[in-house]
């Protein structure tokens, strides 16, 4: 069969598969939204246990993620392929530092007993129950989507080892881009949301 | 590709030799017409197995009392009959069997935009119907909490709920990639001359689904991994006891349910408005109607959630605003069903077996969309709320429109898919036994509701006999006629008359390349200058 090659198509295909992910996240700040607004106080008080110094690094480093690997498209395109390809491992370095923040600051909750299923946590309001429980699923299922992101990007570097990737075909990088500007954007929801609004 | 330097006619997608052989040249082909066939015959096995299911329910209700089985091994049956009719047979139905084979040879396109997103389209519903299947065979057996899965039993129940869930949400996953998949190859692939309003309508019905399978399913995926966090985590999301609300979940569970209904129907409308014209042989009447209306259902239908939770528990100007919703999307469906009989007007109609099923679907279709008004209306729903009336209306819905349409497009499509004709006389006896069956089987539950019979339940009052006497008979006849259908079809399949190119006189695309078409579908991509359905030449 010979080789048919729509770089417009792949595109839409990627912006269509983010409109799903945007929706799958959708129905959990529904549900966020709904408690928050049946339980206020308990929500205001369960969020200043959250460390908003950390937030705040973390969501300084994926955005600067953002811009390396936007930058890292441009580069490509303009042919410069070595520095996109470093580019890229600092875009992944950049995942790894937001991974290794989370995994301190998830162990500092799990330690106070602030986390589902635990008696200490069960012993509280429910407010508080919710918020905690809201609070490690949507990070969570962020921080899986950081670690799909980060897998799709050392694919991409792969690809372009391979030379599969290059100057003139530049499309699935830019997909990956696209990706990771969403697990970013859902970030820049999620740490208001938890960490700001008091 | 094979050459044609010999003026030999290339071989056919069912006879082209790949890299692979035999069963792989089938489980491992990007080509869109053996991955349609690939659903076809996994849709039609659990078609049968659903089928088996629900006899035996009938059976059980052919007398009150304990006629077969009890209330457990019941509750599970109803909920395996759901699951599996739902989730592996009716959403990815038509799109996934026809929308693969025709939709691309419809637009004049070699294949789908992404060949290889397709087959693993196939190969995760595969690993969704594993999924389901495991917890049969695993813990605390099939689940029974209803195909709806509602919070708090779902998470209470000792029955093994994670497989069938998480079975649901990678059979969600598979859907949304084909919805994907058809909206970007319908956006980029159509051939030169084909502008939106001259593109037929079974493409223009997969649009429209595609993008509720996109923008829809990943809100009951994320719904079902609360209930998977619930179970296993404790995370209280519709949980009482944790603060957590169970209508919510009832809400976000129909946010997409409820679309998840036009996701079986428009297709089964697109595929209607393809036969009918075609057998009048005259152009469909009113064609951009027809398309405003598949948008328009694609886009109310995510509005009408509510109608499903009026017993629930929400404020009244919720109540007023999704029953008016309600009956706003009746509009267009409507408008579809005067488009396609006034293309019958006048019209000097061939009558053959994919004829009687198109019109059998709009009787089927008329019967569950009016009875669909007595749902949507507050005061009488209450009534009739959760009881044999809510079955009935169902399935001749979701059974009678896409069942009846699925199997008028196997009948209208089957020449081109396996280049051979099915006996006509058997196929319309066929049809004639289906029919009277299915109105035998489901019209009875439209009295047994009103008169009070509760649905979900192994037993009945005495009073309720007759009626389900009757329903439980004619689910063996509908099932008899199934069998005159499928064993003819498989016969025709096997050693049938071949067929013509065009044995319908149809003028979409799929009729100009020949049956069973080659692998690349055209010699060369055909430029469009006509509208679709133009009888005049």
């Amino acid at each position: 069969m010979h080789e048919h090659r729509d770089d417009t198509a792949s595109k839409i295909g990627m912006w269509l598969f983010i409109f799903t992910e945007i929706l799958l996240f959708g129905g959990l700040f529904i549900v966020y939204a709904v408690y928050r607004y049946r339980n206020p106080v308990a929500f205001h008080l369960a969020g200043e246990e959250l460390n908003v110094i950390i937030g705040a690094i973390n969501t300084v480093v994926l955005l600067v993620s953002s811009a390396t690997i936007a930058m890292a498209i441009t580069a490509m395109q303009q042919g410069k392929r070595r520095l996109s390809v470093r580019l890229l491992w600092v875009t992944i370095l950049l995942a790894a530092v937001f991974m290794v923040n989370k995994y301190f600051e998830w162990g500092a909750k799990f330690e106070h007993g602030l986390y589902p299923g635990s008696d200490f946590l069960y012993s509280l309001s429910q407010g508080d129950v919710l918020f905690f429980g809201l609070y490690f699923a949507m990070t969570g299922l962020h921080a899986l989507h950081i670690i799909v992101g980060a897998v799709f990007i050392l694919f991409v570097i792969a690809y372009i080892r391979k030379g599969k990737v290059h100057e003139t075909r530049w499309q699935l990088l830019e997909n990956a881009g696209l990706y990771w500007h969403l697990v970013d954007l859902i970030w820049i929801f999620l740490f208001p949301l938890f960490y700001l609004i008091h | 590709m094979p050459e044609n330097t010999h003026g030999h006619p290339e071989p056919s997608y069912l006879e082209y030799q790949g890299k692979h052989k035999g069963l792989k040249a089938w489980i491992f082909s990007t080509d869109h017409k053996r991955i349609g066939l690939l659903y076809l015959y996994t849709i039609l096995t659990f078609f049968g197995i659903g089928l088996l299911i629900g006899l035996l329910m009938k059976l059980e209700l052919i007398a009150p009392g304990q006629t077969i089985m009890g209330p457990d091994t019941y509750n599970r049956f109803f909920t395996l009959h759901g699951v599996i009719m739902i989730f592996v047979v009716v959403i990815p139905g038509l799109p996934a069997v026809f929308g693969n084979f025709v939709m691309p040879i419809q637009i004049g396109a070699p294949d789908v935009a992404f060949p290889r997103l397709n087959l693993l389209s196939w190969w995760i519903y595969i690993l969704g119907i594993l999924l389901v299947l495991s917890s049969l065979l695993t813990g605390g057996g099939a689940p029974d909490t209803g195909w709806t899965f509602y919070a708090p039993y779902s998470f209470e129940t000792g029955t093994n709920m994670l497989p069938a869930v998480l079975g649901a949400f990678t059979l969600g996953f598979s859907s949304i990639l084909t919805g994907l998949n058809f909206i970007v190859t319908i956006h980029r692939m159509r051939a030169p001359g084909m502008s939106w309003f001259k593109m037929p309508l079974f493409p223009w019905a997969l649009y429209g689904t595609g993008w509720i399978q996109l923008l829809a399913t990943p809100v009951v995926g994320i719904t079902l991994l609360m209930i998977v966090a619930e179970r296993t985590l404790g995370i209280g999301f519709f949980d009482p006891d944790l603060g957590g609300d169970p209508i919510l979940y009832q809400h976000l569970f129909w946010i997409y349910s409820h679309p998840a209904v036009y996701i079986m129907i428009l297709p089964a409308m697109g595929a209607i408005s393809e036969i009918l014209p075609a057998f009048a042989r005259k152009t469909i009447f009113g064609y951009r109607a027809i398309v405003i209306s598949t948008l328009m259902i694609a886009f109310v239908g995510y509005f009408v959630w509510g109608h499903h939770m009026f017993t629930s528990g929400m404020s009244g100007t919720a109540l007023y605003t999704f029953s008016l919703l309600t009956f706003i999307v009746a509009i267009p469906s409507a408008i579809k069903v005067f488009n396609w009989i006034s293309t019958l007007h006048k019209a000097s109609i061939n009558v053959q077996t994919p004829f009687y099923w198109a019109i059998s679907f709009i009787f089927v279709f008329m019967v569950g969309g009016l009875t669909g008004l007595i749902l949507g209306s507050l005061a009488t729903d209450v009534h009739v709320h959760d009881t044999a009336f809510v079955v009935g209306h169902f399935h001749y819905i979701v059974f009678g429109g896409t069942g009846f349409a699925f199997l008028g497009a196997m009948h209208y499509w089957f020449p081109k898919i396996y280049g051979r004709m099915y006996n006509a006389r058997r196929a319309n006896l066929g049809w004639l036994i289906f029919f009277i069956g299915f109105n035998a089987l489901y019209s009875p539950m439209f009295y047994l509701g009103v008169a009070g019979m509760a649905r979900r339940y192994y037993d009945y009052l005495p009073e309720f006999h007759s009626g389900n006497i009757i329903s439980s008979i004619g689910a063996y006849v509908m099932a008899t006629g199934l069998v005159i259908i499928v064993v003819n079809l498989i016969l025709g399949a096997r050693r049938g008359e071949k067929a013509e190119a065009n044995p319908w006189g149809g003028k979409t695309l799929e009729w100009s390349v020949p049956s069973p078409p080659p692998l690349e579908n055209f010699e060369k991509i055909p430029v469009v200058t006509r509208e679709p359905y133009d009888y005049s030449a």
